[in-house]
């Protein structure tokens, strides 16, 4: 095992903030490299800021750890500055604990989140001497895994890695620890990448690109050819039945230096079944499996004893959804051992005065702000995504927001969504205006912020057939937004560059031919393409161009019903049929209710592997008429203030 | 040890060593933050419409450097209705003081390490003003020997050493000159090729950090390590220590804590 750190170390003087190269978090293991144990180095393709916090890779950090047949070790990707000044004196990609380099791993396994991260993925193994692409890598090189959301449709990154997991990691990466612990133990000479690829294959959950050859015509894949029989014709994705089974991350990494996240997490449930059409994480996450609301209960109150931490998050897709939210909340707020300084933070999807009142009880007393996401600026419009959040729902949640002390509120909002027509666009002006008017009644200042994100449609999900709206289209209905709210005072817009879902859209959707263009996009120079700073549209149609393939084809063009997608041979349980069918029920605006509380309508989530939903309770939330069947409660939100001092 | 009475006010001196002196002052402010709650002490809070934790540090280490001599005054809350962990008393003494010290630095991440820890009384100016000068072990690199030793000199019989640098987003000149108070250089360092200064370093009117005393010596220099030895409060011509080692107080105690002036 051999420490990079005293080459390191004279960099890191130069360089804006050195922390993020240097480990010591609370949590952090510095395993010893022994011979026969399989070593992991688990990648995240972005800064250290951002990646540090990711749950995903701390559960198997530690899950791996545990294992007395593996090692695991991190790292992230360098900033520019660090990365130039390695270049310079020969320093490869290395491990934050024991500054190993990553090519002395015997796996480097990415968390793929984000797909403008992608070119991150070529850099950080260009910059760590492994072989960019799979077919130029031998027997002793370093293997290359990815996981996470975007392995969806793995085919732009197919032609990078030698494997894709599907789904949640914590049974599969002993499963393939184990597989590849076996092939490494084949003396050097006699071993080959081919056997490799296929004892991969064998393990459940895992894709693995090499063993497919997919078939172009035009601008179409026409089909898929299976290279050997060691390569299922589909790949279903793992899902651990039991989250009370997975009691993680049990030491949450605290880090030295501020991140993003930076408070205790634990995950209180996975999966979503609101049906949220345009939403890939509620699709490919199915069904609902809760922790059990003691565990949950341990977790925090070992959780902030050991990390010193003043605030907790409860994490999942819409956390107040969760069965004992109330009574998880209230034990952290009174635990006398908090001593009142303890807040509690909770996505939600829900748009109701439950959430408030929840927010109102666990919140600190200073009012700063408060998140609602319609997602649609009208009734119609979300009828068509399926969030069935009625403009009522919205304006009793903000007047209770308003009348409980806050001042400033966000929205956010897709555009582009499919059948949008103007009005719909409009709509989410005129929700802001009547949302300021709210505001007014109880302030004479508020607040009111519509973030619009230009929707990219994903793969596993029943938009996956939709042409996205072009730049330009993006962008007359941006500054047509812009234009109706000026009418409003304290409405503001905010809103992400068109040109960047272009480029997500790309990333999304394309086949196995992106492999070329993102090469390109990266040796243009084209890292960190999400931190806008760094971003250029032009990279990617300039290497559309040198493959010869189609912007349009790739984003704008609507795909028919019996057209073979690229990720056709992939599959998060969900059946074709179901997803054509919500694209179908989306185009004539009919809604589906969340099969949590209302009889199973086959997605396929379930049913594919003989599992179920894990819920605490089979009541819907009351307050709330989201998909729940419920009556809107208006009565006054009772208001519980925190201990936090003012 | 089991704290059993606090003190109101507290001095801790510590060190900062080993990886940790990658952390920037905030991060340290942060760390401390994280041990005083997992050690149930009550902090003080400050008033208005966001509560800090009521713990003042003396200057800003730059990040990277390490120290053998960083100071935090805390202050805990008068009880109130709080119900667990012990509670302010005037009947605290010193051994109760370094109960505290000893605890927070079990709590600590590796490399803050609490050397020794006194009650204090009030005071009016805040142990960032009262510091006066600091003392610096600097190892560079980029020169040799000789050269570096002709620079110190020149730089020592120059009247004013003007250097370039960022404030508030602008940039400036200043003169170091006035603020260099001794500078030496002592010999070889911890690796080839990189050579030891020793300099005293007024913080007044503006501090100087290592990097800037460098830029100030040759723009050839490149900065190794640095750690700051000393902090020190100039009284009438006595230079003392805001808490010694072995925890004896400036102004309680005489000036056996302290070095004789220059
Ligand atoms: S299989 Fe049925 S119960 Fe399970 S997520 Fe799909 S619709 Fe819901």
């Amino acid at each position: 095992m051999n420490s990079l750190f005293t080459k390191i170390e004279p960099l890191l003087f130069a360089v804006e903030k050195p922390a993020r190269y240097v480990g010591g978090e609370m949590g952090a293991q510095y395993p010893s490299h022994d011979p026969g144990v399989v070593s992991w180095l688990l990648a995240y393709p972005d800064t250290y800021e951002i990646g540090l916090p990711n749950q995903g890779l701390q559960i198997l950090y530690e899950i791996l750890n545990e294992n007395p047949r593996a090692l695991a070790e991190r790292t992230y990707a360098p900033w520019t500055d660090m990365e130039t000044a390695m270049r310079a004196e020969g320093i490869p990609l290395f491990s934050v604990e024991n500054h190993v380099a990553a090519r002395d791993f015997d796996l480097i396994a990415f968390n793929l989140s984000a797909e403008l991260t992608f070119t991150n993925v070529l850099n950080m193994l260009d910059l760590g001497g492994i072989p960019i692409r799979t077919a130029d890598r031998g027997a002793s090189d370093t293997i290359v895994l990815v996981g996470g959301h975007c392995t969806y449709n793995p085919e732009p990154m197919a032609d990078f890695v030698d494997a894709v997991v599907l789904g949640d990691g914590e049974e599969v990466v002993t499963e393939i620890t184990d597989a590849v612990g076996d092939w490494l133990a084949i003396p050097e000479d006699q071993r080959t990448r081919r056997d490799l690829h296929r004892a991969l294959a064998r393990v459940d959950g895992v894709y693995v690109p090499s063993l497919y050859a997919p078939v172009f015509e035009g601008i179409r894949q026409v089909g898929l050819e299976i290279l050997d029989p060691a390569a299922p014709a589909v790949v279903e994705k793992r899902t651990v039945a039991d989250l009370g089974e997975w009691p993680y991350p049990k030491s949450q990494l605290v880090p030295l230096t501020e991140v993003v996240h930076d408070r205790l997490n634990v995950e209180v449930f996975r999966g979503c079944t609101r049906g949220c059409r345009f939403c890939q994480a509620g699709m490919i996450t199915r069904p609902v499996r809760e922790r059990p609301a003691a565990q949950v209960a341990d977790m925090v109150a070992n959780g902030l004893e050991r990390t010193g931490y003043d605030e907790v998050a409860l994490t999942s897709l819409s956390t107040a959804d969760f069965s004992g939210i109330e009574e998880i909340v209230s034990g952290i707020v009174s635990d006398p051992r908090n001593d009142g300084r303890v807040s509690v933070s909770l996505p939600s999807l829900r748009v109701d005065a439950f959430t408030v009142s929840t927010a109102a009880s666990i919140g600190s007393v200073r009012r700063t702000g408060l998140t609602f996401a319609p997602e649609g600026g009208t009734w119609r419009m979300r009828r068509v995504i399926n969030k069935l959040i009625t403009d009522d729902d919205l304006f009793a949640a903000v007047d209770a927001a308003f009348s409980q002390g806050w001042r400033r509120v966000k929205l956010y909002f897709l555009i582009g969504l499919p059948t949008e027509e103007d009005a719909d666009v409009l709509g989410i002006a005129r929700l802001g205006a009547r949302c300021v008017e709210i505001g007014k009644r109880y302030h004479q200042n508020v607040t009111v912020t519509a973030s619009v994100g230009g929707f990219v449609p994903k793969a596993q999900t029943p938009f996956q057939w939709h042409g996205q709206d072009s730049k330009e289209e993006l962008e007359r209905k941006v500054a047509m937004l812009r234009q109706e709210a000026r009418l409003t005072r304290g409405l503001q817009i905010r809103w992400h560059e068109p040109a960047a879902t272009v480029a997500e859209g790309i990333l999304s959707r394309g086949d196995r031919r992106m492999g070329a263009v993102i090469e390109s996009v990266w040796r243009q120079g084209g890292v960190f393409q999400e931190w806008s700073e760094h971003f250029d549209l032009e990279r990617f149609t300039t290497a559309l161009d040198e493959a010869g393939l189609d912007l349009d084809a790739l984003t704008t063009r609507t795909r028919d019903e019996g057209e073979v997608l690229p990720w056709d041979h992939l599959s998060a349980g969900l059946h074709p049929d179901f997803l054509w069918g919500e694209y179908q029920d989306a185009i004539a605006e009919v809604g589906i209710e969340d099969c949590r509380w209302t009889p199973c309508y086959d997605c396929g989530a379930c049913t594919t592997f003989g599992i179920e939903h894990v819920v605490a309770s089979n009541q819907p939330p009351a307050g709330g008429s989201q998909g729940t069947g419920q009556g809107l409660d208006l009565s006054p939100t009772p208001v519980a203030l925190s201990t936090r001092p003012a | 040890m089991t704290v059993q009475r606090l003190p109101e006010r507290l001095r801790v001196r510590y060190t900062k060593t080993g990886r940790i002196r990658y952390t920037s002052q905030r991060d340290n402010a942060r760390a401390w933050e994280r041990a005083l709650r997992r050690a149930r002490l009550p902090i003080a809070y400050s008033e208005g419409f966001n509560p800090r934790p009521l713990l003042a540090f003396s200057l800003a280490l730059p990040t990277g450097c390490e120290s053998g001599a960083e100071y935090t005054d805390l202050r805990f809350a008068i009880p109130g209705e709080r119900s667990i962990g012990p509670v302010v008393s005037p009947e605290a003494t010193a051994d109760d003081a370094l109960a505290v010290g000893s605890l927070l630095d079990a709590l600590l991440p590796d490399g803050l390490t609490v050397v020794t820890a006194a009650p204090i009384g009030e005071d009016r100016t805040s142990l960032q003003e009262q510091v006066t000068s600091c003392s610096w072990i600097v190892e560079v690199t980029g020169m040799t020997e000789t050269e570096l030793v002709e620079r110190v000199a020149t730089l020592l019989d120059a009247d004013s050493v003007p250097i370039e640098r960022e404030r508030k987003g602008r940039r400036v000149t200043d003169d170091l000159r006035p603020s260099i108070q001794s500078l030496d250089v002592e010999g070889g360092g911890s690796s080839p090729g990189t050579f030891r200064l020793n300099a005293e370093l007024a913080t007044k009117p503006r501090g100087v950090r290592p990097a800037e005393l460098l830029r100030g010596i040759s723009p050839n220099l490149r900065l190794v390590r640095a750690n700051r030895r000393a902090q020190w409060i100039d009284s009438d011509g006595m230079r003392l220590e805001p808490l010694t080692h072995d925890g004896r107080l400036l102004g309680a105690a005489a000036p056996m804590a302290a070095e004789s002036g220059r």
